[in-house]
């Protein structure tokens, strides 16, 4: 014990907190280093650097970007619709939204099929009418994710919008802000945070999304295999390169993500 | 459009489950009424229902002969400057001027240009960059002042507008907010607690307890002739209300001599500083004379306020002197009286 | 640290299995109980392919009546995951593999011996009932208009569709490569694709929600199904015990009612 050390106002360490906290966060990194543990280092490079790995590294990033601007398109208004609107039924909306969250991922899947599907409720219309098909093509691995992972953003931008002071909105309209101005001009910036940690969540989400997208649009690779689905395949046969293709997807969204939240926290 | 047009005429009525609110307001081209009354009498309301934040259960507002209540608030001509101002955290002060400018449709260039200028009439030039988090309480006074004007309202609209000032910033805020209010030709309702903020800006008081008007007149008519207990206590003055017969007011069983010569209902007015107080009944026999309780002392000023119980509540302020002198102490029983040249009576 | 900890998670789990092992490498913490008193089990796990589901569940349940006090525990899964389980350890008696290979990786790690064909399976082109491409054959499916769903490479019945297309000198190219045999028939039976290549007892097992063709390439490609008894298995007679019903004519009646074919 090296009392003078300590700051005065600091006091004892809490440990009924930190203990918990250390498992807490052991329990969330072991089965990291477990794969870190077992990764075949020597040929790490060489399976990196394979076209099909590339190709399904490339087809995440872009579909889980996509998937997150559809759900930011989307999902913020909802959530102001949710937030800012009295509406009958708003619990019961609410509660749908988080249905993608309870429903298994490979149950999402068939949900889709079922209503975007070639014979399902809307795509059956979307096929004779346009000719779009949605399974097995990279719109539909859009699609899947953007499913999953919208709740997270909705949830998380509710939040903010519950938690936002609405005067600054009151403050607005008598500047003459009307609602739509408003909206963008002042609760957006308001709540950009919490924007923000919701497509973060959401981005990564979409970035995992293994179940609802093999279910709807399937597994090709350079089409619909995303890098979730390259290591489930790989796992069958070869669990080392399951276990590279794994490190990958995961210093890759590490890396997006701890810059982006570096470039957050430094604006001003 | 003329200034001579510009009034004000209200009816605020709303009905809540446990508060009810019902004032009649006029205000004339560039007159300042100040809303004035305790926590919860409802002035904050009637400035949100003004504003079009809130909506009337009844009533009607109407501004240069227009009605205003069935317009939404971003359609009313009005300005409004909050409690704590609520200036946009992401917005430069420069930008928060320009806000109601753009949304009026002024174009970038020229919102910023005139937003700049009114900048530099509050004198904060310099800081047309600066984020509100950075300016100071009177600064950023000063900007929500800018932002509610710039926009060339006909009602402006003050919630507490010094209410978050430390009290040396508040003092070259009021004279400096009195001197934009007299350049502003609309009309202006200021809501505030503090009587001195009321009585330094407002050319008409407006007092309101439990939703309703209890006081109106110009600040030196309040202050003399209070109305009601918390008025009274607002300008510092021992307010009773009993029967005056010629130049007698009955209080409880206590017989005033005044100097006014009324008959019935009356009200009966001194300042704490007009009580004396004796250890034993003073000689002499001196009229309005009564005994009373000491339940505190407290620092007022330079001097020492005692309140009093007894028959009726009064206020006294002595010198600390006199407190030593006379040995008070709380629960003592002592004898109080006032010259009849320094009470005020008036008609209930 | 983290070979550490799983060791020990691997001890607890056999200690819990509440059985003697004879092997002192996997789990030194449980070997307390010797192996030759290995007492009267009173519980089979058996690690089968999901294919096998619907058998080896009345399998499961024959033996039971055959072994009062005894109860039958099944893993079913894509024979690689199960493969994998068992080589890291996973308590098992019995392993019902979808195909040689993931068998070998069991027998290669020196957990089984001898394993046995005892079913074969065949693939067949399913179609949605109403087989919207018109598909009679393999060489349909060579069609770019019509859609096809095959397994991945990596899973059985994927390596199985590409040896029969190799044979018959075909290319197709899919929209789809599923994870497993289940998977590829839900896009059939959803009627997201024209047809695809499954087995035949998977055909069966749809109970008409697919139909069936039949195509001679098949047989180039047939799929054969070991079973081997594992040799740290916690209840080592019940587990041979088990085999033999299914090698038996009983356990033959039972798969073959299924689809199945027998070896």
């Amino acid at each position: 014990m090296n009392d003078t050390d300590r700051s005065p106002v600091a006091g004892r360490l809490p440990w009924v907190l930190v203990l918990p906290a250390a498992i807490g966060l052991v329990f969330l990194v072991l089965p990291l280093v477990g794969l870190l543990v077992r990764a075949p280092w020597s040929t790490l490079w060489e399976r990196l650097t394979e076209p099909q790995v590339l190709e399904a590294l490339r087809l995440s990033l872009v579909t889980a970007t996509l998937a997150t601007v559809i759900c930011m398109v989307l999902g913020v208004p909802l959530a102001w619709c949710l937030a800012r609107l009295a509406f009958p039924g708003r619990r019961v909306v609410r509660a749908l939204v988080t249905v993608p969250l309870v429903l298994p991922p490979v149950v999402g899947g068939v949900a889709l099929l079922l209503a975007l599907g070639r014979r399902g409720l809307v795509g059956q219309w979307l096929d004779s009418t346009f000719g779009i098909t949605l399974p097995f093509t990279t719109a539909g691995v859009v699609v899947a994710e953007a499913f999953v992972a919208m709740p997270f953003l909705v949830i998380s931008v509710e939040g903010a919008l519950r938690a936002a002071d609405l005067r600054f909105e009151e403050a607005a309209a008598t500047l003459g802000a009307t609602r739509w101005v408003v909206f963008r001009r002042v609760t957006l910036p308001l709540i950009a945070p919490g924007i923000v940690a919701g497509a973060v969540l959401c981005w990564a989400r979409a970035l995992g999304e293994f179940g609802a997208t093999i279910t709807f649009a399937g597994n090709f690779p350079g089409q619909t295999q995303t890098m979730p689905l390259a290591v489930y395949l790989a796992l069958e046969t070869e669990p080392e390169a399951a276990i590279v293709l794994s490190l990958v997807l995961l210093a890759v969204s590490v890396i997006i993500l701890a810059s982006l939240r570096d470039r957050w926290v430094n604006s001003p | 459009m003329g200034e001579q047009s510009v009034t004000l005429t209200a009816r605020l009525r709303l009905t809540r489950p446990n508060f009810r609110l019902d004032l009649d307001l006029e205000v004339a081209p560039g007159e300042v009424v100040a809303l004035l009354g305790p926590n919860g009498a409802g002035k904050t309301t009637a400035l949100r229902l003004l504003a079009g934040l809130t909506r009337l259960t009844e009533g009607h507002i109407t501004l240069d002969g227009q009605p205003l209540h069935d317009l939404a608030a971003e359609k009313r001509p009005i300005g409004m400057v909050f409690q704590d101002y609520l200036l946009f955290p992401h917005l430069s002060a420069l930008d928060n001027v320009a806000f109601g400018l753009r949304c009026h449709g002024t174009a970038k260039a020229e919102s910023r240009r005139q937003a700049a200028a009114w900048l530099a009439r509050v004198g904060l030039e310099d800081h047309a960059g600066v984020r509100p988090r950075q300016l100071s309480g009177g600064q950023a006074q000063r900007v929500a002042l800018a932002r509610a004007l710039v926009i060339r309202p006909r009602l402006l609209l003050l919630d507490e507008p010094l209410a978050a000032l430390d009290a040396h910033t508040r003092l070259e805020i009021r004279s400096q907010l009195r001197r934009h209010l007299a350049d502003f030709d609309g009309a202006t309702v200021l809501v505030t607690h503090d009587p001195l903020d009321a009585m330094v800006l407002a050319d008409r008081l407006v007092v309101i307890e439990h939703g309703t008007i209890v006081q109106e007149g110009t600040p030196t008519e309040v202050a003399r002739r209070p109305r009601t207990d918390y008025v009274a206590r607002l300008v510092g003055l021992n307010l009773y209300r009993g029967t005056a017969t010629d130049r007698q007011i009955k209080v409880d069983d206590i017989l005033f001599t005044v100097t006014e010569r009324l008959e019935g209902p009356a009200f009966l007015a001194f300042a704490p500083s007009a009580v004396a107080l004796y250890r034993t009944r003073p000689d002499g026999s001196p009229r309005n004379l009564w005994q009373a309780t000491i339940d505190g002392i407290e620092r007022h000023g330079d001097n020492i306020r005692i309140h009093l119980s007894g028959p009726i509540p009064a206020a006294a302020d002595i010198t600390p002197a006199a407190v030593t002198a006379l040995d008070l102490t709380p629960g003592q029983n002592v004898w109080a009286s006032v010259k009849a040249t320094e009470t005020h009576a008036y008609p209930a | 640290m983290f070979r550490r900890v799983s060791g020990l998670l691997i001890a607890v789990l056999l200690a819990a299995s509440a059985c003697g092992t004879s092997d002192d490498t996997a789990a030194p913490a449980a070997s307390s109980a010797p192996a030759a008193s290995a007492p009267a089990a009173t519980e089979l796990t058996v690690f089968a392919a999901a294919s096998l589901t619907e058998t080896f569940t009345e399998l499961g349940k024959t033996f039971e009546a055959a072994h009062p006090g005894t109860t039958v525990k099944f893993n079913f899964g894509s024979s690689a995951t199960l493969a994998t389980q068992i080589t890291q350890g996973a308590p098992a008696d019995v392993f019902a593999a979808a195909s040689p290979a993931t068998m070998k990786t069991v027998t290669d790690a020196g957990l089984a011996t001898g394993p046995t064909v005892f079913v074969k399976n065949k693939l067949q082109i399913a179609v949605p009932p109403d087989n919207p491409a018109k598909v009679e054959s393999l060489k349909d499916l060579t069609d770019p208009k019509v859609k096809v769903a095959l397994c991945a490479e990596q899973v059985p019945c994927g390596a199985a569709a590409i040896k029969a297309l190799d044979a018959a000198g075909l290319k197709v190219t899919p929209v789809t490569l599923e994870q497993d045999v289940k998977a590829t028939l839900t896009k059939v039976e959803l009627g997201e694709v024209d047809a695809a290549l499954v087995y035949q007892t998977d055909v069966i097992a749809s109970a008409g929600k697919v139909t069936g063709i039949a195509f001679p390439e098949a047989d180039q490609a047939i799929n054969d199904y070991p079973i081997a008894t594992l040799t740290k298995a916690p209840a080592a007679d019940l587990a041979k015990q088990f085999v033999d019903l299914v090698l038996s004519q009983q356990g033959k009646d039972v798969l073959t009612k299924a689809g199945f074919q027998a070896p």
